[in-house]
């Protein structure tokens, strides 16, 4: 047994995590994403099985995607298409011919025993992502974007944890095995220093955006249709060297790239501060503490004899082809926001919070169907994000449509309803009762602008407050707020506000 | 002339998961190096002229529609599997880690 395995088992025991300032003081990071993206498409890679998610298990299988002997993989030109839009989208280029390559190994996630992928010939390769962190814009290089396929989902039965380790024995279902991913993969990120968590979750999220944008995947982190490996090392600081990496598998959100890079950061400075070797190695991200544990280590074992797969021929885009699907390329997600933000003059607070919240494409839609950016952003941000959040749910799951909010807002513009009674249409629409103006009339929520009611409310009001009553006379104008008040308790809030005020005055000023 | 060594040999078979004994890797790796030499004269005939294939024939570009076409049945997919649970296939513990 070597040093450095002696050394970094003892070190991952008890690890010495250095303050993330005193990193910095000694240490560069570098990082490299691996991000795999599950395609939407209906059918997987190499045969046409479906590939919904939450199927009973291996209901969605057939003799490919087994590996049964003399099954025959085909291309599902769908997923080509594809990879080469993601491709295109990273500013890459698309390889004039590729081919794809056996990856071997042994392990029952795979039932052919080789996944089938792409080794030196990617589809795509040489591209770049510009991310924008505090308003410094990094650009990550890309240096491919690949085609594979995802493997089988094992359960493990037995042990303590539901983890490998103790594991009695393992149960697998292969609907997984064989639908479409993309891995893109990105070239030695440097010169981030501080800002390195920041820009690997950046980074990700960018990536996430402009898939969606693409329309290629789900992108559901919380799903795993896109999953993502961290890669880091520290190099002593201005080396421009590359450290020992290690290589944290499966880290399933945005908050969980930045602490896994800021984690690693701090355990590898740990083990070289204390004249250490960092192993090379993969690492389990933990969600509930941010740390990460030894997987396996690199060793001869991982020597796939990667061969040019016999049973499928090369792909080999014309360049028609690849110009017809540039075309097709949606408006880049960072731009359509600096344009949208221009458009809807938001503030750059609003604009951040309204992309944290998930609802500039809800607010978009909104403003396409028919109101004012202020009026789409104060319902989503406001009512529906507090709804989305009481229930539990995404902000587009909350059951109300832009067009809906349009008639709610032009409700309110023609003074039907108020603010106030909004809220309860909008009740109305959460349960289904019809639409805007349905619910206006079976609740009858209507706003009363009829002067013979409103003048006798108003008359009540000034004989119940006769002091404020004399205060208004005396040119106190304000003093009003006091009696619009209680005609507005009086009518249940369907008073409509600015015509009591109306009445009030003509009687008393 | 490429030569398999020995150890090579019993690194293939670490790879493959064959317990090899040392007679097995004796009796062994001297076939291995007939089939590469043989595979070597090959080498000897192709000239520069010839490109590397890894497909007998020149065609790219075969692709399927994205749709749908029936599967096994859970009974059709396990009928040869020798554990089960729950309609899963059930392997022994896995040792190592996951790829």
């Amino acid at each position: 047994m070597t040093e450095a395995k002696l050394a970094g088992s003892a070190s991952d025991r008890r690890p010495t995590l250095i303050d993330f300032d005193t990193v910095l003081e000694s240490f560069d990071p570098a990082m490299g994403l691996e991000v795999h993206v599950e395609l939407n498409t209906a059918t997987k890679m190499f045969c046409g099985c479906p590939t919904g998610f939450g199927a009973a298990p291996n209901t969605q299988v057939c003799p490919t995607c087994l590996g049964l002997p003399g099954a025959m993989p085909v291309v599902n030109g769908k997923a080509v298409e594809s990879a080469m839009r993601i491709g295109l989208a990273l500013n890459c280029e698309i390889a004039e011919w590729c081919r794809f390559a056996r990856k071997n190994y042994f392990y029952p996630d795979m039932p052919k025993n080789f996944q089938t992928s792409q080794y030196d010939e990617p589809i795509a390769f040489d591209g770049y992502l510009d991310v924008d962190v505090d308003g410094e814009t990094f650009r990550i290089e890309i240096e491919r974007a690949h085609m594979e396929e995802d493997t089988g989902k094992a359960t493990h039965v037995g042990g303590t944890t539901g983890r490998i380790h103790g594991a009695d024995y393992s149960l697998i279902d292969y609907n997984r095995a064989g639908i479409p991913l993309i891995e893109i993969v990105t070239r030695p990120i440097m010169g981030a220093g501080e800002k390195a968590p920041l820009v690997a979750k950046a980074y990700v999220s960018a990536l996430r955006d402009l898939v969606k944008a693409l329309g290629v995947s789900d992108v559901r982190m919380d799903q795993g249709s896109m999953r993502c490996d961290v890669n880091l090392s520290l190099a002593p600081k201005g080396s421009g060297a590359l450290g020992t990496r290690s290589e944290t598998k499966n880290v399933n959100s945005l908050r969980s790239v930045e602490r896994a890079v800021r984690y690693e950061m701090s355990r590898h400075a740990g083990i070289l501060l204390a004249g250490g070797k960092v192993l090379q190695e993969t690492r389990h991200f933990h969600e509930d503490d941010g740390s990460t544990s030894p997987g396996r280590e690199k060793s001869d074992a991982e020597d796939y004899r990667y061969f040019p797969e016999p049973d499928l021929v090369p792909v080999a885009p014309s360049r028609e082809w690849v110009e017809e699907l540039r075309g097709t390329l949606p408006e880049p997600p960072a731009g359509r926001r600096t344009r949208l933000q221009a458009e809807f003059g938001f503030s750059d607070l609003e604009m951040r919070d309204v992309v944290a919240a998930g609802a500039l494409d809800l607010i978009a839609e909104t403003v396409e169907a028919g109101t004012t950016p202020q009026a789409a952003r104060k319902w989503w941000m406001s009512e529906l994000a507090r709804r989305a959040n009481d229930t539990g749910v995404a902000l587009d799951e909350v059951g109300v449509t832009p067009a809906q909010i349009v008639e709610v807002q032009r409700l309110i513009d023609d003074k039907t309803i108020n603010d106030k009674l909004a809220r309860q249409v909008f009740e109305g629409l959460y349960a289904g009762e019809g639409t805007p103006a349905e619910i206006v009339a079976a609740r009858g929520l209507a706003v009363v602008s009829d002067d013979g009611a409103l003048t006798a409310a108003v008359d009540a009001a000034i004989e119940a407050q006769p002091a404020v009553a004399e205060k208004i006379r005396g040119g106190n104008h304000a003093a009003a707020g006091a009696l619009i008040g209680a005609v507005m308790k009086a009518m249940g809030g369907q008073a409509n506000a600015a015509r009591v005020r109306e009445i009030i005055m003509e009687k008393l000023a | 002339m490429p030569e398999l060594s020995r150890g090579e040999v019993r690194h293939l078979a670490d790879l493959a998961r064959i317990d090899l004994s040392d007679a097995e890797l004796d009796h062994l790796a001297p076939q291995l190096n007939v089939i590469l030499e043989s595979v070597a004269s090959i080498q000897g005939v192709a000239g520069d002229d010839v490109v590397p294939t890894s497909h007998p024939i020149p065609m790219t570009n075969v692709f399927r529609e994205d749709v749908v076409v029936p599967c096994l049945t859970p009974e059709q997919a396990l009928a040869a599997a020798p554990e089960r649970e729950d309609d899963k296939f059930a392997v022994p513990r896995i040792l190592g880690d996951e790829q």
